[in-house]
C-alpha cells in the first residue's frame, strides 16, 4: 500500500515538476507568475491527441509506433514552444516596464483566452487519447506499476537532468542565470535580454508540452479546463520548492505528488485536490520562501 | 573615438544629464569628475545604451549609437564596469568572466583586433593572437585576465558573492575586458576600497591604457583620477562646466576648492 502510493505519487509528481519548472524559470527571470502556463500544458495534451490522431489515420502508427510517437512528441513540443514564445511577445513584452500587477493581469487574460480558444475549436466535451500504446502491468509483492508510469517517471527525470545540465553548463544556460541575477549588468556584457527571455519561455513551454502529452496518455482523457487545476498545483509545487529555484521546482513537484497520493491513500481520496492547497497555505504561513528559496533583498 | 553631442537624459522624471558635450580620442584616459548626483553614471549608462537620451547624439567611431540596444553597443567594442561592480553573486568567478565574453561565443565580433587588451597581450608576449576556435580565444582571454589579476585564478571556482570588495572590483574589470573592448567605461572603481587596493586598481588602469585601451573614468576621487588622466571634464548638475588637460584642472583653484578639499 505504502510503496504503491509512493509510485503513484512519483508519477504525478514528475508531471507537476515539469510544469513547475516553467513557472519557476519565468519567475526567476521576470518576477512574473505566468498564469497562462497551465494552458500551455493543456494545449500540449490536445496537440498530442491531434498529431497522434493524424498519424494513426494516415497509417503511420500501424507502420511504426515508435516513429509515430516520436513525431507526435517533437511536433507537440515545437507547437507549444511557439505558443509560449508568442504569448510572451504579445502579452508580456509590451508590459516589461509597467507596474508588476499589469503583466500578472495580462497573464490571467491569456489564460482565459487560451481556454476558450481551445473550447471553441476543440469542443467542450472530453477528448479521448488514441489507444495505441500497449500498456503492460508489472506486479511484484503486491505493487502494480504500469509501463506508462515507468515512462513518465523516467522521462521527467531525464528531462530534468537535461535541463539542469543546460542551465549549469551551456553558454545560454549561464546567461539565463546571469539575467536572473542582474538584467542591467547582463546587458552591459552584451547579453541580449529579449533573446534569453524568449529561450526561457520556449524551454518552459516545451517541458509543459511533454507533461501534457504524458498526462493525456496516462488518464486517457483531455478537457479544455485541465490546465487550470494542473497549473495551480504546479504553481504550488514551485512555491513549495522556492519560486525562482530550478532544483526547488523539481523537488517541489515530487514532494507535492507524494503528499497528494499518500493523502489520497491514507486519509481520503475525496480531498485529493485539496491537499495541494492545504500545502500552499501552510508554506505561505510557515516558510514563504519554500524549501530551497532564499529570502533575497530586492535586486538593485 | 567617442563623442557626445548635447546629450539630455532623463532618469524617471528628473533630467539628470542636460546638454553634455564630451569627446574621447583613441588611446586617451579621460576622467569625468563631479559630485554625487551630477550625472556621471547617467552619462555612462547613456553611452552603453541602458538609458536612451531624450535629445542629442552619441557617436562612436563615426556611427550614431544612441538608441541601439546595449548588446549591440558592447559588440561594437564599448564595455562598461558599472558603479557598485555588479558581480553576479551566484555565478562562480570563472562564470562571471565567461559572461564577459558572451558575444565571443557567437563568433560575432570581427572588429577590435590589435587594439585594447588583445593589442596589449600581443605586445606583452611578443606573439600574434590569431583568432581560431572561440573556445581557444576564450581560454587565451581568461589567461590574460588571470595574468592581470592572479587572485582571480585562485578563486575561479568560488561564487562571485564570496569575494572581498577589492577582488570584486578586479573581477568586474576583468569581466569587462573579456569582450576585448576598444573603449572601457569605468564607474567609480575606487569606491569603498582600501587605499592600497585603489593604488593597484589605478596602476592596472594605467597599464591597460599603455596597452592601447581607451578609457573613460568616472570618479569622485578627483585627485587620483585627474593625475591619471590625459584630459578631464568636470560635470555639475548634468552639464559639463570645465574641461582641460588633467594637470591643468588639478592646479585650478576653483576645482581644488570644490573637489580636492584644499
Amino acid at each position: 500500500m505504502f510503496l504503491q502510493q509512493i509510485i503513484n505519487g512519483l508519477t504525478v509528481g514528475g508531471v507537476y515538476a515539469l510544469i513547475a519548472l516553467g513557472y519557476t524559470m519565468v519567475y526567476g527571470i521576470l518576477e512574473l507568475i505566468n498564469f497562462a502556463h497551465g494552458e500551455i500544458y493543456m494545449i500540449g495534451a490536445y496537440l498530442g491527441i491531434i498529431f497522434l490522431g493524424i498519424f494513426t489515420t494516415a497509417g503511420l502508427t500501424q507502420y511504426s509506433l515508435p516513429l509515430s510517437l516520436f513525431l507526435t512528441v517533437v511536433l507537440s513540443v515545437l507547437f507549444c514552444s511557439a505558443y509560449g514564445f508568442t504569448v510572451e511577445k504579445l502579452a508580456y513584452k509590451p508590459l516589461r516596464n509597467a507596474p508588476r500587477l499589469n503583466p500578472l493581469i495580462s497573464a490571467i487574460g491569456v489564460s482565459i483566452f487560451l481556454q476558450n480558444y481551445v473550447m471553441l475549436t476543440q469542443g467542450a466535451t472530453d477528448k479521448v487519447f488514441p489507444h495505441v500504446l500497449p500498456v503492460t502491468t508489472i506486479e511484484f509483492s503486491g505493487i502494480t506499476m504500469t509501463s506508462l508510469q515507468i515512462i513518465i517517471i523516467v522521462v521527467s527525470l531525464l528531462l530534468m537532468a537535461g535541463l539542469h545540465l543546460f542551465i549549469m553548463k551551456t553558454r545560454t544556460g549561464k546567461a539565463m542565470r546571469a539575467v536572473a541575477q542582474d538584467k542591467v549588468m547582463a546587458s552591459l556584457l552584451g547579453i541580449d535580454i529579449d533573446r534569453i527571455i524568449s529561450v526561457t519561455f520556449i524551454i518552459g513551454s516545451g517541458l509543459a508540452a511533454v507533461a501534457g502529452l504524458m498526462v493525456a496518455m496516462y488518464y486517457g482523457l483531455v478537457n479544455y479546463s485541465i490546465g487550470y487545476i494542473a497549473g495551480i498545483k504546479a504553481f504550488t509545487a514551485a512555491v513549495l520548492g522556492g519560486i525562482g529555484s530550478v532544483p526547488g521546482a523539481m523537488i517541489g513537484g515530487f514532494v507535492l505528488g507524494l503528499i497528494e497520493s499518500l493523502g489520497a491513500g491514507y486519509l481520503s481520496s475525496e480531498y485529493k485536490d485539496a491537499y495541494a492547497f492545504i500545502v500552499l497555505i501552510l508554506i505561505l504561513m510557515v516558510k514563504p520562501t519554500g524549501l530551497l528559496g532564499k529570502s533575497e533583498g530586492h535586486k538593485p | 573615438m567617442l563623442k557626445l553631442e548635447n546629450i539630455h537624459t532623463s532618469y524617471g522624471h528628473i533630467e539628470a544629464v542636460r546638454g553634455t558635450n564630451l569627446e574621447i580620442r583613441k588611446g586617451e584616459i579621460v576622467s569625468l569628475i563631479g559630485s554625487n548626483g551630477a550625472g556621471k553614471s547617467t552619462t555612462l549608462m547613456t553611452i552603453s545604451g541602458i538609458l536612451r537620451p531624450v535629445k542629442g547624439k552619441v557617436i562612436f567611431e563615426g556611427r550614431e549609437i544612441q538608441g541601439l540596444s546595449p548588446h549591440k553597443i558592447v559588440s561594437m567594442g564599448v564595455s562598461q564596469v558599472p558603479e557598485g561592480r555588479r558581480i553576479f553573486p551566484k555565478l562562480t568567478v570563472r562564470e562571471n568572466l565567461e559572461m564577459g565574453a558572451y558575444l565571443k561565443g557567437k563568433g560575432q565580433r570581427a572588429k577590435g583586433k590589435g587594439s585594447g587588451v588583445k593589442g596589449q597581450e600581443a605586445r606583452g608576449k611578443g606573439e600574434d593572437t590569431s583568432r581560431g576556435d572561440s573556445r581557444i580565444a576564450l581560454a587565451e582571454q581568461l589567461d590574460h585576465i588571470f595574468n592581470l589579476f592572479p587572485v582571480l585564478k585562485e578563486r575561479q571556482k568560488q561564487l562571485g558573492g564570496t569575494l572581498s570588495g577589492g577582488e570584486q572590483q578586479m573581477l568586474a574589470i576583468g569581466r569587462a575586458l573579456m569582450s576585448g573592448p576598444e573603449l572601457l567605461l569605468l564607474d567609480e572603481p575606487s569606491l569603498g576600497l582600501a587605499p592600497i587596493i585603489v593604488i593597484k586598481i589605478f596602476k592596472t588602469i594605467r597599464e591597460l591604457n599603455a596597452g592601447g585601451l581607451t578609457i573613460l573614468l568616472v570618479e569622485q576621487n578627483a585627485k587620483a583620477a585627474l593625475r591619471l588622466a590625459h584630459r578631464g571634464y568636470v560635470i555639475e548638475s548634468g552639464r559639463v562646466t570645465r574641461e582641460g588637460i588633467g594637470k591643468e584642472l588639478l592646479d585650478d583653484p576653483a576645482i581644488k576648492r570644490a573637489y580636492l578639499g584644499e
